[in-house]
């Protein structure tokens, strides 16, 4: 399960990421990140089960945190198939079927965007 | 053996004609040799659908009452060329809306008036004795207009080369969006379901000859613009009905950073007369080969990274100098196969009867590139040659010294042997009187990463760099990388004194 994760980082500067590993021992995958001086973003990937728990711990440190269900979605209506899309994801979300249809794996998706720019149809979308 | 084009038509008429696709006859060649597939099938049908910028429409409106001369027109805020007279014009595919920049263009009027929506006509004119009407607006279905003819320059490339980018920062192109470092390769084209690649001798492929174009059943003219097949890069200018025309083959696109284009789909169908047109007609994506260009160099001979034929682009990945680099495509595969595959029914059905071009074709011709009477300004023309440069040892101090002297923001940093160095700027020494530290020598500031320029670079290109970089000026170096020059933002003044706008 990926969860996007929001902290500020105005007092103490506290390392929430590596205390949610300790506190509560489950590994967590650091996706992405985006951290700056006063706030961070960062996409999270752990295992199903112990999303709650990740979620709790996270939110008792002072972070927001929203479970992301869905990855980038296709519009098929708009796809024209040509798979400029396939070599710009660093994550190998997007690929063709045998009768060079594009599909997708959305549970790949790190919601980086690049694919929704390289896209001439824009039929790539993030969830908001 | 050979057989007539009305032999080959008489099938179509009785529907006895056996019509493969350009996909299908390699194996139908492998299979049944050359001799008995030139005896088997009778129509080879190909297709290609990718972005084909040199593509566009003639309107004609009908006249308004009272009747105006259209000198400025816009469909949907997208200029249209006004100088056909009247109620005439011709709207290209990539001209930019004037109110949604790339958005919207010229390709998203004729897919919209495909789609069956209706387009905002906007003209204005002088007035005249004859046409005193001087401005008009008015919304239009496509079945309000007389005629709405597609006519496109250049379509069809036989092939086009496949791009890469070796700098360290992403290229938004008319290629895609290429990733820095090879991280990716992008390629185009039909590969063995391409028109051309079918027929590289022209001699089947020529004008008059029925094509599929967009879902309509339109005809070549004749070679297109810039068509160079010598070196294997034909092309051709194609005409169709926009009424007839279909969405599933044809869309408007945005390319990141390069502008609007438009996607066509386009078919021939191939009468195999001869054991040449069968050969000619099993070509394979191996057998059709392109240069990787390197798209860092902003020139019109890019380098050449590699050749690969379309088997190897299609397959996904690519070695580049030993790491695996993974390819995609702009233009669709599956697209390009079902223009193959409707017209291939068309055929099939008798719906569409085959010709020989009434003007061949020429095979062997090379474009050429443009003949320029003047050579735009180079980076040596407006330069500054007298640089104030300083030595990577001395004190922060005497920088700042330099400074004030030279009356300049820049201080290129050079070494023992004369050679750059780095750069720094007052900003850089602003910061080191600030906050004092460690730091008392220029070296220990300056800026190591410098973009710099060379005295034979056109100006277009140094400009580009400045502002990609954000930055205002660039050291001019000789090959050894030795200061000849700076460029700043001040010199391109120079160039507003008209010696080089005339």
């Amino acid at each position: 399960m990926k969860l996007l994760v929001n902290f500020s980082r105005g007092k103490g500067r506290k390392p929430i990421i590596a205390q949610v590993v300790r506190d509560t021992g489950v590994l967590i995958n650091v996706e992405r990140a985006v951290i700056d001086s006063s706030e961070g973003e960062a996409l999270i990937d752990v295992p199903d089960d112990q999303c709650k728990l990740v979620r709790d711990t996270m939110i008792s440190l002072g972070a927001k945190v929203h479970i992301l269900e869905h990855g980038v979605s296709l519009d098929e209506s708009e796809c024209v198939d040509c798979g400029a899309c396939i070599s710009i994801c660093p994550r190998e979300v997007f690929s063709f079927d045998p009768d060079w249809k594009l599909s997708l794996d959305e549970k790949r998706c790190v919601l980086c965007g690049k694919c929704v720019d390289a896209c001439p149809s824009h039929a790539l979308i993030l969830p908001v | 053996m050979h057989k007539t084009i009305s032999q080959i038509n008489e099938r179509i008429r009785d529907g006895s004609a056996r019509v493969v696709t350009a996909e299908e006859m390699p194996a139908i060649v492998a299979e049944l040799g050359e001799q008995g597939a030139l005896k088997e099938v009778d129509v080879v049908t190909t297709g290609t659908f990718g972005a084909m910028c040199s593509s566009g429409a003639f309107f004609n409106f009908g006249h308004a009452e009272p009747p105006i001369r259209m000198e400025r027109i816009w469909l949907n805020n997208v200029e249209a060329y006004g100088g056909l007279a009247a109620v005439d014009t011709y709207i290209g595919a990539t001209q930019q809306s004037d109110t949604r920049e790339d958005e919207y263009g010229g390709a998203h009027v004729l897919e919209d008036l495909v789609a069956g929506k209706s387009v905002e006509l906007r003209a204005s004119s002088r007035g005249t004795d004859c046409y005193p009407r001087r401005t008009i607006t008015t919304e239009l279905l496509l079945e309000n207009v007389n005629q709405a003819t597609m006519c496109n320059p250049r379509n069809a490339y036989q092939r086009y080369n496949a791009a890469t980018n070796t700098t360290d920062r992403t290229l938004h192109t008319y290629m895609g969006t290429l990733l820095p470092g090879c991280g990716n390769v992008s390629y185009s084209g039909a590969g063995l379901l391409n028109p051309i690649s079918n027929d590289p001798h022209f001699r089947l492929i020529g004008s008059g000859v029925p094509i599929f174009l967009c879902g309509a059943q339109g005809m070549v003219i004749g070679e297109g613009t810039q068509h160079s097949p010598a070196g294997g890069f034909g092309t051709l200018m194609v005409t169709g009905n926009l009424k007839e025309m279909s969405q599933d083959y044809m869309r408007a696109a945005t390319m990141k950073g390069y502008g609007v284009t438009l996607y066509v789909g386009l078919g021939i169908p191939l009468p195999v007369l001869d054991l040449d047109v069968v050969r000619a007609t099993a070509v394979r994506d191996e057998d059709i080969s392109v240069d990787i260009l390197d798209y860092a160099v902003p020139s019109r001979s890019r380098p050449v990274i590699r050749k690969a034929n379309y088997a190897e682009l299609r397959s996904g990945s690519i070695d580049i100098n030993g790491e695996e680099v993974k390819t995609s495509s702009l233009s669709s595969f599956r697209r390009a196969r079902q223009v193959a595959a409707e017209l291939k029914g068309w055929v099939e059905q008798g719906k569409m009867q085959l010709a020989l071009p009434t003007r061949l074709i020429d095979a062997k011709k090379v474009s050429r590139p443009m003949h320029q009477s003047t050579q735009g300004p180079r980076v040596l023309d407006i330069m500054d040659r007298q640089v104030v440069s300083i030595h990577e040892d001395e004190e922060i101090k005497t920088a700042a010294k330099k400074l004030l002297k030279g009356e300049t923001n820049h201080l290129p940093v050079i070494n023992g042997a004369g050679v750059l160095v780095g750069i720094v700027t007052t900003f850089d020494i602003s910061k080191a009187v600030a906050n004092p530290g460690k730091a008392h020598l220029v070296k220990d500031i300056m800026k190591t990463k410098v973009i710099t320029a060379k005295p034979d670079e056109a100006v277009d290109i140094a400009v580009q760099k400045l502002e990609q970089y954000n930055i205002s000026a660039l050291p001019v170096v000789d090959a050894d990388h030795r200061v000849l020059g700076i460029l700043t933002a001040m010199n391109l003044g120079k160039l507003f004194g008209g010696r080089w706008l005339k």
